[in-house]
């Protein structure tokens, strides 16, 4: 008993530890976000909220938000479309290759995001600017595509392989054509697995800079790209603060979400 | 055993209600495996049959082909005389009852039981009555606006079989419904299943490995081995005169003689089996009436099982038979001190049957 007693201190210490590695940062961002000081100071001097307030109307932020929010969205559209479609073609049906292109689907995930970013690059640049498409945010949510298809993939695959085949036989055995059985059966089945592969899809694209910076046109900015520009700016480096307290605290939404959701008992939305 | 099932199938043409189900030549390979190969089986209208085997002997690839789930490499299957073979799912007349329900977890249960009406666009009044006379046959009226998850296993089958039965199907599959239930839930749906196999008077093609369940339930039953069937035939004959060394094993206990045993015992050669309740053990130079066979033997195994025992008998001829007694006067300290005691077998010669090598193609030895 004393072992297992020391053994459960151990864990959590070292569950302790790992929390404040992770968390450790973030608070600090955000108190810096109230300091009164402009220079990244600790012990903070002073509470105010001007920066926020500052952040809140600053022409950069608000452009480089909505930026980002289209990119997302454009990149999630896709991402589900592509996944789910994707998802059902390797768990319901029995093909050639099935299984290889199963793992090199999930594989721009894991990649490096440099690699995935010169590729796209010199794609981009070698087969859309000769068809008169250039660089611009369209580009960037192709880019960001490629690893939310992933997202969307692994969601909606795992919950399509929990649920089985058995559903998908009975609607049909009761009478349901294909495209009834798709509406009334299997959407149902996997609809919170697209909510949460889109959340994550779309968290995963408001965040990236390296792939963001290899496929964007001049004058598209995305949030990430803004904060990078912006924190060695003596005098924006508080407002960055503000924002990055901001993203702290609107991400916790989804990615909370999202991990409900991709539960088995997460049920309906 | 093509030869069983085609005798079967002719005595079935013959009759005036016809074949719910005819299968011809049906075989089905996955990959370099043969599951189901040269089925030929009758099935007829308001027939209770059972396919039964043991896991992997192809019943359930042959029901799911019947469903239509599963495209046969070759052969053909026929509903009601139509030629269905390939056909979608949801273009026959059958339902199924799945093994794991399939109930749909998104949906109520009075939903469930409505969907095959919703699919083909039953109006929603009707649909409704219907669906709530389905679940008052089942004992579950009131249940209808619950969720799968919350009923009990029993409970969700009564469902299952609602949702099918509702779209008064000409066919009703049931793929080991009772599989996941406990005993005693399946003893009791074993004889509600059959009671409302009588009532509403549609064909059941019940799959199942228990072969006390295939014996209890079915009109006939077709044995599966190997993709094969080996007999067809009411309970009684498949349980009295199996026609192979498989089916005696498998429905009931195999209980064989042959070589040396059979030929000191029996005076013959061949493979011959007794079944064990059939089987009377006495004190060794017991009474033997005239006419009636005897082995000695020691009792090597004894086994209580309260309304019965188990005697496992090694023959002095060699072999082993075991013989199941009523303990109508024995309590299980009598039973248990007959282990080692040379004891006599004692059974009468009509309850002996001989059975085929259990070869495709052989004759069933009983059949006559």
């Amino acid at each position: 008993m004393t072992f297992s007693r020391r053994a459960k201190a151990l864990f959590g210490l070292g569950a302790g530890i790992a929390l404040a590695f992770i968390y450790a940062p973030l608070i600090v961002v955000l108190v810096n976000s109230f300091n009164v000081s402009k220079v990244f100071s600790w012990p903070p001097r002073g509470f105010t909220t001007v920066w926020w307030h500052k952040a809140l109307v600053n022409q950069g932020v608000r452009t480089a938000v909505l930026t980002s929010v289209k990119a997302g969205l454009g990149a999630t559209a896709i991402a589900l479309l592509l996944g789910s479609m994707f998802s059902v073609a390797v768990v319901r049906y029995r093909w050639f290759g099935r299984e290889a292109l199963s793992l090199v689907v999930i594989l721009p995930i894991a990649l490096p995001g440099i690699v995935t970013g010169i590729a796209l690059n010199s794609a981009f640049r070698t087969v859309l600017q000769p068809l008169g498409i250039s660089f611009g945010l369209f580009t960037v949510v192709l880019g960001h595509a490629t690893f939310c298809i992933v997202v969307v993939f692994n969601n909606v695959a795992a919950r399509l392989r929990r649920t089985g085949q058995s559903l998908q036989e009975a609607s049909m055995d009761l009478g349901a054509t294909t495209w009834q059985t798709l509406r009334f059966v299997t959407f149902p089945a996997v609809r919170s697995a697209l909510v949460a592969g889109a959340l994550l899809s779309f968290a995963l694209s408001f965040d990236e800079i390296v792939v963001t910076s290899f496929t964007a046109g001049p004058g598209i900015q995305t949030l990430p790209q803004w904060i990078f520009n912006n924190l060695f700016r003596p005098n924006q480096a508080p407002i960055v603060n503000a924002v990055a307290g901001a993203l702290i605290v609107l991400f916790i939404i989804p990615v909370y979400l999202a991990q409900r959701l991709s539960e088995p008992a997460g049920g309906r939305i | 055993m093509a030869h069983a099932a085609s005798q079967v199938a002719s005595d079935v043409e013959g009759s005036p209600r016809g074949a719910a189900i005819r299968l011809r030549g049906l075989r089905k390979e996955f990959g370099s495996v043969v599951a189901v190969d040269l089925v030929d089986l009758d099935v007829e209208d308001g027939e209770f049959l059972t396919m039964l085997g043991p896991s992997g002997s192809g019943k359930t690839t042959v029901l799911r082909m019947i469903a239509g789930f599963v495209i046969p490499t070759a052969g053909r299957v026929e509903l009601g005389g139509v030629d269905v073979t390939a056909r979608p799912p949801f273009d026959r007349d059958v339902n199924t009852v799945f093994q794991d329900y399939a109930l749909f977890p998104h949906m109520s249960v009075q939903e469930n039981v409505e969907y095959g009406m919703r699919v083909r666009n039953v109006e929603r009044g009707q649909r409704r009555r219907r669906a709530v006379e389905a679940l008052d046959s089942v004992q579950l009226g009131g249940y209808g606006a619950r969720r799968p998850s919350e009923l009990s296993g029993g409970q969700r089958q009564r469902v299952a079989l609602a949702r099918a039965l509702v779209n008064r199907p000409k066919v009703l599959l049931l793929d080991e419904p009772l599989g996941a239930l406990d005993l005693k839930l399946r003893e009791q749906m074993q004889v509600e299943l059959k009671g409302i196999q009588r009532q509403v008077g549609i064909t059941f093609v019940f799959v199942t490995h228990d072969q006390q369940e295939a014996l209890t339930m079915s009109d006939r039953i077709a044995v599966f081995h190997d993709g094969r069937i080996e007999q067809v035939g009411p309970p009684a004959e498949v349980y009295e005169r199996p026609a192979t060394e498989f089916v005696a094993g498998f429905v009931g206990t195999s209980n064989l003689l042959r070589g040396a045993a059979a030929r000191t015992v029996l005076g013959r050669d061949g493979i011959w089996s007794v079944r064990p309740e059939k089987i009377r053990v006495l004190d060794p130079g017991g009474v033997a009436e005239t006419g009636l066979r005897f082995a000695d033997g020691v009792v090597r195994e004894v086994v209580y099982v309260g309304d019965v025992t188990r005697f496992v008998v090694e023959l002095d001829a060699g072999g082993e038979l075991v013989a199941l007694q009523q303990n109508l006067h024995t309590s299980s300290s009598d039973v248990l001190a007959f282990r080692g005691r040379a004891v006599r077998l004692v059974w009468r010669p009509e309850h002996e049957f001989e059975v085929g090598a259990g070869t495709a193609g052989s004759p069933p030895a009983g059949g006559a």
